[in-house]
């Protein structure tokens, strides 16, 4: 029973972290079309910040959590204010070459400026405790992100449909120039993607830290690649698509690891990813793709 | 009023319109009638400033040519476009808070009069626009561009593939909104409900005005009415 327990938990923080990032890649592919490549390294920048911010003598872990968040925040609008801006309206091939550029010279930073080898940041273990469900041992950092990511989408979810920015990056994911024709400028419907992508990516970097405790130039690329993977299984742009990708994917991998024999433990992953390849080849589109047709338009 | 002057639009290297003027007066409702490819629509874009055009735009004595799109919007443009393009994801209620994005004082008032209006809205408030028959998201379209309360309305081919009786319906809107005061440049094929309607009229084709004047002057042109595709 606790076995069985342990593993759905397993299952669904792994699940949650994939959900969190495949929602931030999909918010912005839906409005702009652009697979933002640059998004593990916005999840760097966060890691780094932690040590920053624990190095800067900072014991209390909240600020070292706030501090990741709005600096993964900070990160993601100033890369659309810098360099996705002037590549907005170009075609895709051009943004998707951008997004790879920015990725590389995010990483190079990282490997001049800080250090190839991972940094440790231990301000953040005091996450990870294990709490007694009725009887069943737990791990509370599993818990608390299941919880974060349930009350993130929530939150989300009211946002795109009580507010009339979320109205506006709804209607833009079919056709933005219209919403610019309603007045809603294309500048702010951007800048408000990117942040609310930057602070999924934020949320998910506390959760990566806490697991992890140790951050180098890499740290985002398993994960985003991953949430990739989940986008394109849920069917990119979707954002119901992203979550519902982001836990099938985390219970397929958890899956794998509970059935495959031990000693086919290191090809979890090509196990997963063959699972993967088998759904897309009947559903080739992804399970939840966005419908094909943009309203009226053409 | 809105004035076009020595307008030029591009789409990429291609110019769909060679140099047309155009004057909207306050409170008129001014036609612009041609066939398919005219460059009707090319003339609306480039108004609303969605295409790259030459030439000056102004509206009340303010020069919009170097305006964003928001800003025009801003200073009183709205636009009904070809093909409505309602917010399909959108529910109707929805459509209408965007589409009055810059007027949010009593917003939900002004919605609420509309679902008056056109009852059929108003039942079908929760539902996705998409779910809308073509007229009742022509409808939709007309209301969501006036949600900003604008000084002037453009309408591209709002009875464009609607069944005739749906059509004057549509027409019909046009009408009271005219009565209302309210400034229209209306495009559309359907010359003889247009013509109804409107004050004065230009006729372009190939990306030139071949003429303008008076409705009934424009009306008696048999040339020009059999260059126009689908005459009622
Ligand atoms: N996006 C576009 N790209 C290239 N050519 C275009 C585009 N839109 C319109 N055109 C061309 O410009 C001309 C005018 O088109 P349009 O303004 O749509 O005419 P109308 O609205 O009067 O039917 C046509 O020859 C059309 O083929
Ligand atoms: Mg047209």
């Amino acid at each position: 029973m606790e076995y069985v327990v342990q593993q759905i938990m397993n299952a669904l923080a792994f699940g949650a972290e994939y959900a969190l990032l495949a929602l931030g890649l999909a918010i912005v592919f839906s409005i702009m079309g652009l697979v933002n490549f640059a998004h593990g390294e916005i999840i760097a920048v966060g890691g780094y910040t932690m040590v920053a911010a624990a190095a800067l003598a900072f014991k209390n872990p909240m600020i070292v959590i706030g501090a990741a968040i709005t600096a993964a925040v900070v990160a993601s609008v100033t890369l659309e204010r810098v360099a996705f801006r002037p590549v907005r309206y170009a075609d895709p091939t051009t943004g998707l070459l951008t997004a790879f550029g920015v990725s590389m010279i995010l990483q190079n930073l990282f490997l001049l400026l800080v250090s190839p080898r991972p940094i440790t940041v231990t301000s953040l273990f005091f996450l990870e405790w294990s709490i007694d469900l009725g009887g069943v041992r737990v791990s509370s950092l599993q818990l608390f992100e299941a919880l974060a990511t349930i009350v993130v989408i929530i939150l989300l979810m009211l946002f795109l449909r009580r507010t009339l920015l979320g109205l506006a990056m709804r209607a833009a994911s079919l056709d933005f120039e219209m919403v610019r024709l309603s007045g809603v400028r294309a500048n702010r419907v951007f800048a408000i993607a990117f942040m609310i992508s930057g602070l999924l990516a934020g949320i998910a970097c506390v959760f990566i830290m806490a697991r992890r405790g140790s951050v180098d130039p890499h740290l985002g690329f398993d994960p985003v690649l991953k949430a990739f993977v989940a986008c394109v299984v849920g069917g990119f742009g979707s954002l119901p698509g992203a979550v519902l990708g982001g836990f099938l994917l985390g219970a397929v991998e958890v899956a794998m690891l509970v059935m495959l024999p031990q000693s086919l433990g290191g090809m979890t992953d090509a196990f997963v990813f063959g699972i993967i390849a088998l759904l897309l080849f009947w559903r080739p589109d992804g399970l939840l793709a966005p419908r094909s047709e943009k309203g009226d338009k053409h | 009023m809105l004035r076009v002057r020595n307008l030029r639009v591009y789409h990429g290297i291609i110019e769909a319109v060679h140099g047309i003027n155009i004057e909207v007066p306050l409170g008129k409702c001014v036609a612009l009638l041609g066939p398919n490819g005219a460059g009707k629509t090319s003339t609306i874009s480039a108004i609303t400033g969605v295409v790259k055009s030459e030439g000056s735009v102004s509206f009340e004595d303010r020069n919009l040519s170097s305006l964003s799109v928001e800003d025009r919007i801003k200073a009183g443009i709205s636009v009904s476009p070809e093909g409505r393009r309602v917010f399909a994801n959108l529910t109707v209620e929805e459509n209408l808070v965007l589409g009055g994005a810059l007027k949010p004082k009593c917003r939900s008032d002004r919605i609420a009069e509309w679902f008056k209006t056109f009852p059929i809205l108003g039942e079908r408030r929760a539902q996705p626009a998409g779910t809308l028959s073509g007229g009742e998201q022509q409808m939709l379209a007309i209301a969501r561009a006036l949600m900003n309360e604008p000084k002037i309305l453009l309408l591209d081919e709002p009875s464009l593939g609607l069944a005739p009786k749906i059509a004057s319906q549509i027409f019909e809107m046009i009408k009271n909104l005219k009565q209302e005061n309210i400034t229209i440049l209306l495009v559309e094929q359907n010359a003889t409900q247009a013509l109804k309607l409107s004050d004065y009229a230009y006729f372009l084709n190939n990306g030139h005005i071949l003429a303008e004047g008076k409705p009934e002057e424009l009306g008696g042109r048999e040339d020009l009415m059999a260059e126009l595709t689908g005459i009622t």
